[in-house]
């Protein structure tokens, strides 16, 4: 089997969830960066050979693309059993799981720049939805993580799952982004503070530009 | 000891409970139906101690609570393999996954009644803003139904996808989007509607269906 593509940007928070899991299972693949500051993903190119939506990340496995940073997770925990990023037993993977939809489904698209934009012209209106839409994330997962978290290192239990690799980028994107007031969530940051001094969190921070 | 039956927080309104509703019924798991009613926010009270998230559905599984629907649907099959509704190949079941993901993160959280609600007060605006986005995300999935489609949404097996799109087809129908822009997706929802599962996990047919709407 030839070594997978990655179609990312060192910005796209998606594209940073799906490179902490390869780097956490050391799969060897290659970067294709994809501009989408640019719109390089909208291209005519882009859209007819990688992905119709038009979206990043894409992992070409030979020849054939997948998108959707969530799918892209599973297949690699499915092909890549070593360093497993999701519990054994089913009820614990669907927790794991349930913290990565709250996030990709709950959160994320709500604070997507594009989304914001659409609601409201006016900068200030589309800085109220994005706090509103984080925090009423966050504050529904500060109390699971609560629940879930063994020591607050991890998302869930004692050991990196895929949660983590969600969740990374997300509160970057709180900080970083929108510089929301993270007080009220101490577990979600000593989580975060936690998983950000790994090698394979690093490696995908947006300050690293891709080549 | 024998196990429970599940309890399935739902509303009958709710597209994403729609969608586990016809995994428990195409698995053939038998569960007890507790209403959360949208129209009334019950969402926002005793159930946010099930559902920080206040959101349906919810399926408690001897005592312990699963929430997010695509969550649900994945330990649905895991712990019920019988008949199965993901692929065996790892890479045909990211490709179903995908195609799930782009409705259930790409369209679906944009079209809940939170951020419609929140953007606009006026029917026209809500009505515009789901539009916005349900044609936005069908036009992106149509284009990738092309290449998986057979006689359902991924081949000639029921699979995820399925559960799903029919449910977002239910509601873009409700908002008078011209469908024929989105043959595949129109053919998929016919052709499912058919099935007696998809029939019975309908939102008329639910026990929270008011009795002065049916027929």
């Amino acid at each position: 089997m030839s070594r997978p593509i990655l179609y990312a940007f060192h910005v796209s928070s998606c594209s940073w969830r799906v490179r902490i899991a390869l780097a956490h299972k050391k799969i060897e693949h290659d970067i294709r960066v994809v501009n989408i500051v640019n719109r390089e993903s909208r291209s005519p190119e882009y859209m007819s050979k990688v992905n119709p939506a038009g979206q990043i990340p894409a992992l070409e496995v030979n020849g054939n693309v997948i998108a959707e940073s969530l799918a892209i997770l599973e297949y690699l925990e499915e092909v890549y059993p070593q360093k497993p990023l999701l519990p054994k037993e089913a009820i614990e993977r669907a927790k794991v799981r349930e913290i990565c939809e709250l996030i990709a489904t709950g959160i994320q698209p709500l604070q997507n720049p594009k989304v914001a934009a659409r609601h409201s012209t006016e900068t200030e209106k589309r800085l109220e939805w994005t706090e509103y839409y984080i925090n009423r994330g966050f504050i529904a997962l500060e109390k699971i993580l609560n629940t879930t978290s063994a020591n607050g290192k991890y998302c869930y239990g004692d050991s990196l799952t895929t949660a983590d690799c969600v969740l990374v980028p997300q509160v970057f994107n709180a900080i970083a982004r929108f510089k929301l007031d993270m007080t009220p969530y101490p577990k979600i940051m000593s989580i975060y503070n936690s998983l950000m001094k790994l090698e394979e969190v690093k490696l995908g921070h947006p300050d690293n530009k891709l080549s | 000891m024998a196990e429970t039956k599940p309890i399935l927080y739902s509303c009958r309104t709710s597209s994403c409970s729609f969608r586990v509703r016809i995994a428990l019924a195409l698995k053939r798991i038998d569960y007890e139906y507790r209403s959360v009613s949208l129209l009334t926010h019950e969402q926002f009270g005793e159930f946010m101690k099930i559902n920080p998230m206040a959101q349906v559905p919810a399926l408690v599984v001897n005592g312990k609570t699963l929430c997010q629907s695509v969550s649900i649907l994945e330990f649905l099959e895991e712990k019920y393999p019988e008949i199965p509704l993901l692929p065996s190949d790892p890479f045909d079941r990211a490709v179903v996954r995908e195609l799930v993901e782009l409705v259930n993160s790409g369209i679906q959280p944009l079209t809940n009644d939170s951020p419609v609600e929140y953007h606009s007060s006026d029917p026209a605006g809500q009505s515009a803003w789901e539009k916005h986005w349900t044609t936005k995300g069908f036009t992106a999935l149509e284009t990738r139904l092309a290449q998986t489609s057979g006689k359902y949404c991924f081949g000639n097996q029921i699979t995820l996808v399925d559960l799903v799109v029919v449910p977002q087809a239910v509601n873009a129908f409700k908002l008078n989007i011209d469908m024929s822009q989105y043959p595949i997706i129109s053919r998929m929802y016919t052709t499912l509607m058919e099935l007696e599962e998809f029939k019975t996990s309908s939102p008329s047919e639910q026990p929270d269906y008011p009795s002065e709407l049916r027929k």
